[in-house]
């Protein structure tokens, strides 16, 4: 019987990180997540945060800290025992098991009785919308189906915690779409806890409560997906999140904004932390709009239709990339005036 | 007239025939010369007795225990080291499969095969004799009173093939083995299923197919046995197997009518023993084993 209870008030990380020889894949990942809460484990690929999920899962043994449900500790429990749901990458289906015998599987390990188990692999499959294809094995499914399948099969055993490993990286965008959806309407039925996995920071801010942003095995950043959107804590979190003008400059302070120097012009920004001579700017290609008396002179070097609006590669006349969109139509080659709010425009340490 | 020619020509193409498929005929020349010839030389050989009727030959084989009690001795030596062969590589390829040093003990395993049936004999004769260090060993120590007989009987013919089929039957098995996404495994944990659960209900399941294809195989190697037999067997009582039976015939006897006899009746068992194996794979799982998309 596993030994976590649907009713559990808080999962916790102390100190956990895992080495693989002498690598450190992970280090220092200090996380509570609360019974309901959709936390998104959110970093580029390497970073350690499918280290981290399996560290939870158990089906990895971390080399340093500890892991608490409440009250017990974890992270000597085996992944048997902790009766968590899992949702794999590649879904891991039981290839030689019917839609239904892979769903009641967890069911079965309870020796649950045969009705129940009945009853609510019916329940699960509803839920995912698969009533239809019971009877089926997982190769004679598409991509989106096998993927509810291994969503039902996780949460039929009613788990306090459903861990999630870029479930969505396998399938086409329209799909990817339809299942973020999904996965939020199921999280919010069942009030299980989940965590996920992505490198998609645009699934990371739609479906979570709250993200810890990983690079390089450490956590850099926890915080809503407003937070973290809006205010990076350092950087390299902001070029993570789709801050793609990156610019060195030197840094004047001026009251409670800061003077720097992009593309040669002077522009105020917002300091996130105490900056010194030499300063980093961070700007959204969205809040870098060309106008027609804006500071930053630039020479278009692609200009890239995107429907609404154009996204365009602009050299600088330090030799800068700059990245922006537009409403109105850019054509390569043309020389823009580009301007961000100081609001936007934040700047860190060097 | 062109038309109606590229047509064919386009038909065959698309049944996968071009000009590529002629790089086939060697191979099926080698085929027909060197199997299909022979074995069919063989079988009218065999109807061809040197005395009697064109059964005589089957008749002779079936009347006379000393012949035909030589199928149940083969059997008796061929199954059970297939079967020990096989069921010990499924654990040992279970575990070499988490091992970071795999070559290596691939390697060490594989020597075996490499070495060839009568080294391995000559080896275990020496090892295994009465003045053997084993036997030495088992003495000094007080362990046995008289030298253990593990030569010249039925279990010298056993322990060789364990040592030369074993290497087989692990290699087929471990790249079974390691052709299952650990992923399901690892699914099956998390879903509650201890080691043992995960062995039978995910693991030996989706190994089913290759096992009875590493059966099929290793019996067919086995029940050809003959260096081990004659060398470490007592090839004129319980290891009597009948390829000697067969070589007998051909090579003492000179009958060689009958001998191809015999050797009909070996293929006969053979395929009886594999049919009845790949049918009862059907009654498993045959699909992939992996159901990822990408």
């Amino acid at each position: 019987m596993p030994i976590a209870s649907r009713d559990f008030r808080e999962l916790r990380l102390e100190g956990v990180g895992r080495d693989f020889g002498q690598h450190h894949a992970l280090r220092d990942v200090n996380l509570t997540v609360r019974r309901g809460e959709f936390v998104a484990l959110l970093g580029p690929s390497g970073c350690g945060k499918s280290t981290a999920l399996n560290c939870i899962s158990g089906l990895l043994q971390p080399t340093d800290g500890t892991i608490w449900l409440d009250g017990k500790r974890l992270d000597e429990v085996g992944p048997e025992d902790r009766g968590f749901g899992m949702v794999f990458q590649n879904y891991a289906l039981f290839p030689h098991m019917t839609v239904r015998r892979n769903v009641g599987f967890g069911l079965v390990t309870q020796r649950r009785p045969k009705a129940e188990i009945e009853r609510r692999v019916d329940e699960a499959l509803a839920l995912v919308r698969l009533e239809t294809q019971s009877d089926k094995l997982p190769g004679q499914l598409s991509g989106g189906q096998q993927q509810r399948v291994a969503i039902a099969r996780a949460i039929v055993v009613e788990p306090p915690l459903v861990l999630m490993d870029e479930p969505l990286s396998n399938l086409d965008a329209k799909l990817r779409l339809e299942m973020r959806a999904e996965i939020r309407r199921i999280h919010t039925m069942l009030g299980c806890s989940t965590i996920y996995v992505t490198h998609d920071q645009e699934e990371a801010l739609s479906l979570a409560d709250r993200i810890m942003v990983m690079i390089d095995g450490l956590p850099r950043q926890i915080g809503t997906p407003e937070e973290l959107y809006a205010r990076p804590a350092s950087a390299d979190v902001a070029e993570f999140m789709g801050y793609r003008n990156l610019v060195p400059s030197s840094a004047v302070m001026a009251g409670t904004r800061v003077g720097v120097t992009v593309s040669g012009a002077r522009i105020l920004g917002t300091p996130m932390a105490t900056v010194a001579a030499r300063a980093m700017v961070a700007i959204r290609p969205d809040d870098l709009r060309p106008t027609a008396d804006g500071p930053i002179t630039a020479l278009v070097e692609i200009a890239e239709y995107h429907g609404r609006d154009f996204y365009a590669v602009a050299r600088g006349t330090e030799g800068e990339e700059l990245y922006f969109r537009s409403d109105r139509r850019i054509a390569t080659g043309e020389t823009v005036r580009l301007t961000a709010a100081p609001d936007r425009v934040l700047v860190y340490p060097a | 007239m062109s038309a109606t020619h590229l047509s064919l020509r386009r038909r065959l193409r698309e049944r996968g025939l071009d000009g590529v498929t002629l790089l086939v005929l060697p191979g099926v020349v080698f085929v027909l010369a060197l199997f299909i010839y022979p074995f069919v030389y063989g079988l009218v050989l065999s109807f061809q007795p040197k005395e009697g009727g064109w059964l005589a030959n089957y008749q002779k084989f079936f009347s006379d225990p000393f012949l035909y009690d030589t199928i149940w001795l083969t059997l008796q030596i061929a199954v059970p080291a297939t079967l020990l062969n096989t069921v010990l590589s499924v654990p040992v390829a279970l575990r070499v499969r988490l091992m970071k040093r795999q070559k290596l003990l691939t390697t060490i395993l594989v020597i075996p095969i490499t070495l060839g049936t009568v080294l391995v004999a000559e080896g275990l004769l020496t090892y295994l004799g009465p003045r053997g260090w084993l036997n030495r060993v088992l003495l000094e120590f007080g362990i046995a009173d008289s030298p253990v007989r593990l030569i010249h009987n039925y279990w010298g013919v056993m322990l060789s093939m364990v040592i030369s089929g074993f290497p087989f039957t692990f290699l087929l098995t471990l790249s079974y083995v390691t052709g299952i996404d650990p992923a399901l495994e690892q699914a099956g944990a998390m879903l509650g299923a201890r080691s043992r659960q995960r062995f039978f209900r995910i693991l030996l399941p989706l190994l089913a197919p290759g096992l009875a294809i590493t059966l099929a195989l290793a019996f067919v190697q086995a029940f050809t046995v003959f260096p081990s037999a004659v060398l470490l067997g007592a090839p004129a009582g319980p290891t009597r197997v009948i390829s000697i039976v067969a070589y007998q015939a051909a090579f003492e006897q000179y009958d060689y009518p009958l001998a191809s006899a015999i050797a009909m009746l070996m293929a006969g068992v053979q395929v009886l023993i594999i049919v009845a194996l790949l049918g009862a794979r059907t009654l498993v799982f045959r699909g992939p084993v992996s159901t990822g998309k990408g």
